[in-house]
């Protein structure tokens, strides 16, 4: 089933990497080919919303006595470590679509200021997980740093809208609800969407299943250390 | 009533070693003024270009103090664990959270008067519009001590905290470096209107962080 979703996604991504290089026209008002990057930034920074929002979903569930999970745990550490390659990766692709068309590798905009603070906030609950070794201990640590960072992320989004700034507004989920690209632009900026957004859902399940194999892992190791320990008692009592 | 009374005793507890320890007093002050100086080494100590920057050199020293100040917070609950002892104490999580973080405050608010001295009289800055700076200055503060202490509580007892709560606590009040920065500007430029949404924004910052802490804070100690 996952090779199935895997092969899935490789197609979706074939398709998409096809129409943004060889089909959709160059803009000479935004830097000629460089306007393909928007093929990639857009769905890069859309996963990263994506994973950011599971994160804080699952990080919900875990706060919630009544789901509280080991599985949420590890979901939401999972969406966090994609979300944070993602937000980096929106970080360098927008940097190098803005130096041809801005002129510019960085500019102090809301929507960069807030993405960039994004990542940190993001890497800064990546290292949080890393100090607990089981869900018991990390869990209620993360879940609420992760609450916590999550009010960025409306913050970012709806920064091109509050503050008017060098970002362009949103091209397809804007506030006039009217889709700015037409065409073949659009076309692949939705399979590029969706291509991503099954890139995305592979890498979790991936990342969650090895989170849950090291999960596994140290649970054995404490049962075997319990049991070699009671061994070593039960031949010290014997001879008596 | 009990909640204001449990957090006076508990901010009253955090002073006092504070007072006979002289931690605050001898090396978190100070630290903020070798900051204020470096600065001008950093920027070459170019008149104009110090007293254009001044505000914003004022709340990155201020912000760099607070990590050593939550950190002092937290490690004093670590000698002869304390930690379990605050727990055990029956005292609400909310009130605990309420009590330290007022301490922290007030050890910021002197730290601040000596820095902002500092920057009067080393980066040349005129004081004007006071009630603009003591009022962001308040805001700033109350957010910047109660943001600490969440993420104070949220590492302690883990080996790495210490370089957990920087990477943790800076970026989360990058909105009070930039608030206080704008808002301490437009009183220095003589335009104090200008400062009231900063205001508003560092005193939304500040309510946030009280009421996140208040929530958070229980189970955070609970789970450290």
């Amino acid at each position: 089933m996952k090779r199935l979703f895997l092969g899935a996604t490789v197609v979706a991504l074939a398709v998409t990497v096809v129409f943004a290089l060889w089909v959709t026209p160059s803009r000479p008002s935004q830097g000629f080919d460089a306007v393909r990057l928007l093929y990639l930034h857009v769905p890069t920074a859309w996963i990263a919303y994506l994973a950011f929002g599971v994160t804080a979903l699952a990080s919900l569930l875990w706060l919630i006595p009544r789901t509280r999970d080991t599985t949420w745990d590890l979901l939401a550490g999972a969406s966090a470590e994609v979300g944070v390659l993602f937000t980096g990766l929106t970080l360098i692709l927008g940097s190098l679509w803005g130096k041809p068309a801005w002129g510019t590798w960085w500019e102090w905009d809301a929507r960069l200021t807030t993405t960039a603070i994004l990542f940190f906030l993001y890497l800064g609950y990546l290292a949080l997980r890393r100090t607990g070794a089981t869900s018991e201990e990390r869990g209620t640590r993360s879940a609420i740093a992760a609450l916590i960072a999550f009010v960025d992320v409306p913050v970012s989004y709806l920064s091109v809208t509050w503050w008017q700034t060098l970002h362009q507004p949103g091209t397809v989920f804007n506030s006039n609800r009217h889709v700015l690209i037409d065409g073949s632009m659009a076309f692949t900026l939705i399979a590029a969407v969706v291509s991503f957004t099954m890139l995305y859902a592979y890498l979790v399940v991936e990342r969650f299943q090895l989170a849950q194999l090291e999960e596994g892992r140290e649970e054995r190791e404490l049962q075997r250390a319990i049991a070699e320990r009671v061994r070593a008692d039960q031949v010290e009592v014997a001879p008596v | 009533m009990s909640f204001v009374r449990d957090a006076l005793v508990i901010a009253g507890k955090d002073l006092r070693i504070e007072r006979r320890s002289r931690v605050a007093l001898q090396q978190i002050i100070p630290f903020g003024g070798i900051v204020v100086l470096l600065f001008a080494f950093a920027l070459d100590s170019d008149r104009t270009l110090l007293h254009q920057a001044a505000p914003g050199l004022f709340w990155a020293a201020v912000l760099l103090a607070v990590l050593l100040a939550v950190g002092r917070s937290f490690s004093v609950e670590e000698a002869n664990r304390a930690r379990d002892g605050l727990r055990l104490s029956g005292i609400d999580g909310g009130s605990i959270f309420v009590g330290k973080a007022a301490a922290v405050a007030v050890e910021l608010f002197l730290l601040e008067i000596v820095v902002g001295a500092a920057v009067v009289v080393l980066y040349d800055v005129t004081v004007r519009g006071i009630v603009v700076l003591l009022c962001s200055a308040v805001a700033a503060t109350v957010g910047l001590a109660a943001a600490g202490t969440v993420y104070g509580v949220l590492a302690g007892g883990l080996r790495a905290r210490e370089t957990l709560v920087p990477l943790l606590l800076l970026p989360a009040v990058t909105p009070v470096m930039l608030g206080g920065t704008r808002a301490f500007q437009a009183a220095l430029d003589g335009s104090p209107g200008d400062a009231w949404p900063w205001i508003q924004l560092l005193t939304a910052f500040a309510v946030l962080a009280v009421a996140a802490g208040t929530v958070a804070f229980g189970p955070l100690l609970e789970a450290a």
